[in-house]
């Protein structure tokens, strides 16, 4: 019962959050609202057993990477930009079909039943919670199968890590050079 | 819990998320629907993994918080530099490549 109620407050500040991302006209105002979904969903985390990947939401969606969209924020000082307030017409038109279609795809692919019938659809019959994970090895569990099974992809991960690193570099930083010339010829 | 309680709403966070993608005008803000689009398939792995006492979908998921990290990072020096380029960040001005 309290889980049910538990779900019921994160899911909607999760959505509250979304909203608030995808509506509010302030970026700050945004990307705070960005915080307060990602911790509700850190909250979803924990409901499903999954306390080490709450704590990570936490660390590096709520801290790192909003901490990340802030600083560019600021940086570029587009919270007094006005003329970006509002979407043209036909885009919110075609963000609200796509959304609609995005939903109805995704709940048909879930809940209509095959073959099988009801029965065998556990997107409709599923329960989660009866049996739960080991929460007390939650960790341990996850890094033998990280550094074992998922060895390649977890090198290829931190391969991908650095590159991205060094990409962003280099690409800020020859900028600097080109924005030291006149006026560039795309304005 | 049902399990598609959580499915249910990771598509209605999807889809808000989609939306957000196509109507934001702003760069950053179009960067952080797609966040939501990550943390909505986070939510469907995680509800798996926990239907099928299984460990491999908290594994799927931890490598897709990683990856967004790295998206992040990539996507907002694009921004800056669109930024210094062209002294804007409205992605609907940024059509310099259409034919």
């Amino acid at each position: 019962m309290i889980d049910v109620v538990v779900f019921g407050v994160s899911a909607i500040i999760v959505l509250g959050g979304a909203l608030g991302v995808v509506l509010s006209k302030n970026p700050v105002r945004a990307a705070l609202s960005l915080v307060a979904s990602f911790l509700a969903v850190a909250v979803l985390f924990v409901i499903q057993q999954a306390h080490f990947l709450a704590l990570v939401q936490v660390v590096v969606y709520g801290g790192a990477i909003v901490v990340l969209f802030l600083f560019v924020i600021m940086l570029l000082g587009v919270d007094k930009v006005e003329d970006l307030d509002l979407p043209e017409r036909s885009q919110v038109v075609a963000g609200i079909v796509s959304g609609l279609a995005f939903f109805g795809l995704i709940c048909a692919g879930l809940f209509v039943s095959g073959p099988g019938g009801d029965e065998g659809n556990v997107a409709l019959t599923g329960q989660i919670g009866r049996n739960p994970i080991d929460s007390t090895d939650d960790i341990n569990q996850l890094a033998a199968d990280i550094f074992t099974r998922n060895l390649v992809p977890f090198m290829a991960t931190a391969l991908l890590l650095t590159i991205a690193t060094i990409g962003a570099v280099v690409m800020v930083k020859n900028s600097e050079a080109d924005s030291s010339l006149p006026e560039a010829e795309v304005n | 819990m049902f399990l598609n309680q959580f499915l249910l709403f990771a598509a209605v966070l999807f889809s808000i998320g989609v939306y957000g993608v196509l109507t934001r005008r702003n760069g950053v803000l179009v960067l952080m629907s797609i966040e939501l689009i990550l943390n909505a398939v986070n939510i469907n792995l995680i509800a798996f993994a926990a239907y099928n006492q299984d460990l491999s979908g908290q594994v799927f998921a931890l490598f897709i918080i990683a990856v967004a990290a790295a998206e992040v990072g990539v996507g907002l020096a694009i921004v800056l530099l669109i930024y210094r380029n062209r002294r804007s960040i409205d992605i609907t001005e940024q059509n310099a490549l259409r034919g």
